[in-house]
């Protein structure tokens, strides 16, 4: 039921993306979904899709897998692609009572879609690769400066990767309250949508109350074994670069560069 | 018969990186008033075989039959499934949801669409059979201790007035005492109500003292099944597989195998007692 959500889930495998430093994925991440927003034009977009193949290739992540994680978001990129369609002015090449179909909208809808299924598959991809551990770790370290900001970095990525590691946890509480109150007949598909709230009842109170009661366990854990925030504190397994993560960033360099060129130097299409 | 399982076999996380064939080929009946236990190490598959018995989870291959019926039939009525076959989840007051313990044992009779009486009779038979008084009714189910909360949540399973009921570890983490009470409760609804009782658990000796057949897991299958004094024979076997036996028993296996003639199939201390009396005469 609800566990079949893939976004945002780790999936194992052993490749040199799983291996890479997280810190790296982040930055690769963030590169790659602003590069997407920076063109217009067809052959950047070739070599958008034409890395993120490659990267997922050697990630060894079955490409049905990524794609999944669409699905939720697919209403959202029907319904932008249809406004753009039908709202762009520009020289109409179909028309059918007050709905005209314009290049310029063609145009748009499809390298908007374009963009925003390769920033959905792109962020995926890092999730899919990085555990959420190593996610906040890379966050914390690249963070790190603000806390001359006085930004509280260690307590944010703290908070994270706690809330972070509750996700599953919940989910699967959520799954066995569903399936509890399932078998004393409740309903959860049908009715209108105030009734469908009222339905949730059963399962949010006991959610609600199993989330205060692990909270508060953890909270007594972290104390008896003398939590005290960040200051001092000292990780098992520092992050550290290796020459696959320098090759990464020079990969990374070397995708803008071919980027710049192609939208530069090739025709315009 | 009635309930019967022919070539099971269930799947987690099909397709997913971390795939679990978590029952493989299971061939079950439970029959009518019977006292089951089932029995096997953490992870053996119990908890996903009990859910399959009320169509919670749906089976990857294989048929499931209530009173014959394929329960995965088109025109099949899990509702009706899900009242006649009652389960128990594992720490099932963390369940609990409503204001007061009448309302929450309401839950399930109310979604079965009864009428009010017939909802309120249920409701109020249901706490009477597990023990909780009129004091109680109107208390929130927060406020109960731990036995009667999950004596509640018991209730709230029995006021759909099950054939059989069905409970995913219903000991687990009480005191000996509401232990006790528990057995109690669903010995008595087993010889008083004729209700088929299907449990899982981890104590042998409760198993030998009150369960009339002993199923065995192990990695997703039924390596043994019968009734308690003949699957307790195997005690090597079983401890290869994690498990162990009543004491009682394994004190005379180890008399029998010390050369002592006694009679070793005994499952309570009890028993042994008097077998080894008997021995001394
Ligand atoms: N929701 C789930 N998702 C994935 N795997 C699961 C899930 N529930 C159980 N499993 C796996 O299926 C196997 C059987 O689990 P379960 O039926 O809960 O065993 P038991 O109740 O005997 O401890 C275990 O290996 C467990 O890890
Ligand atoms: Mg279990």
């Amino acid at each position: 039921m609800i566990r079949n959500i893939t976004i945002g889930q780790y999936y194992a495998a052993d490749s040199v993306v799983h291996r890479l430093d997280p810190r790296v994925k982040v930055i690769g991440t963030l590169v790659y979904i602003v590069s997407l927003f920076l063109f217009n034009n067809f052959w950047g977009y070739a070599v958008a899709a034409g890395c993120f193949c490659a990267v997922t290739v050697v990630s060894k992540v079955p490409f049905s897998y990524i794609v999944r994680g669409l699905k939720p978001v697919f209403f959202m990129l029907v319904f932008t692609a249809l406004l753009n369609l039908f709202w762009t002015p520009g020289t109409v090449f179909f028309q059918l009572g007050p709905v005209e179909l314009t290049w310029e909208g063609l145009r748009k809808a499809f390298f908007l879609s374009v963009r925003l299924i390769f920033l959905i598959l792109g962020s995926s991809l890092m999730t899919l690769t990085t555990t959420p551990n190593q996610l906040t770790n890379a966050l914390e370290k690249l963070l790190a400066p603000l806390c001359h900001l006085h930004v509280p970095v260690h307590e944010i990525a703290m908070m994270m990767s706690i809330a972070l590691r509750f996700i599953p946890i919940l989910v699967e509480e959520t799954d066995r309250i569903m399936k509890a109150q399932m078998a004393r007949g409740a309903d959860f598909e049908s009715g209108n949508v105030i009734q469908r709230l009222r339905n949730m009842l059963p399962i949010l109170v006991p959610l609600f109350v199993s989330a205060v009661r692990r909270a508060n366990d953890l909270a007594l854990a972290m104390d008896a074994r003398c939590y005290h925030g960040g200051s001092g504190r000292t990780k098992m397994h520092p992050l550290r670069y290796q020459g696959r993560d320098f090759a990464a960033y020079l990969l990374c360099i070397a995708y803008c560069v071919l980027l710049y060129a192609s939208v530069t130097y090739l025709p315009v299409l | 018969m009635s309930v019967l399982l022919k070539n099971v076999s269930y799947i987690y996380g099909k397709g997913s990186s971390e795939e679990k064939l978590a029952l493989r080929d299971i061939n079950l009946e439970i029959r009518q008033n019977e006292f089951a236990a089932v029995v096997g190490h953490t992870g053996s598959g119990k908890s996903t075989l009990i859910q399959l018995l009320n169509g919670l989870e749906k089976a990857e291959s294989g048929e499931i039959f209530f009173h014959g019926k394929n329960i995965y039939d088109k025109d099949f009525s899990m509702k009706m499934l899900r009242s006649k076959v009652g389960l128990v989840f594992q720490y099932p007051e963390h369940q609990l949801f409503e204001s007061t313990v009448v309302k929450d044992v309401a839950f399930g009779p109310s979604n079965m669409g009864w009428e009010q009486l017939k909802v309120e009779l249920s409701t109020f038979g249901a706490l009477k059979d597990v023990g909780i008084g009129e004091e109680l009714f109107d208390v929130s189910p927060l406020a109960l201790s731990g036995g009667q909360k999950r004596r509640v949540a018991i209730a709230g399973v029995l006021a759909m007035e099950p054939e059989i009921l069905v409970l995913d570890e219903p000991m687990a983490g009480l005191d000996p005492a509401s232990r006790k009470e528990i057995f109690e409760l669903l010995k008595k609804l087993h010889r008083e109500r004729k209700i088929t009782v299907l449990l899982v658990s981890h104590s042998m000796e409760d198993v030998a003292e009150y369960a009339s057949r002993v199923i065995v897991m192990n990695q997703g299958q039924i390596v043994l099944d019968g009734e308690p004094r003949k699957v307790f024979r195997y005690e090597k076997e079983l401890s290869k597989i994690g498990l162990g036996v009543p004491q009682a028993t394994s004190l005379m296996h180890f008399l029998a195998e010390q050369g002592v003639a006694v009679e070793d199939d005994c499952l309570t201390v009890q028993e042994s007692i008097s077998a080894i009396l008997k021995w001394l005469k």
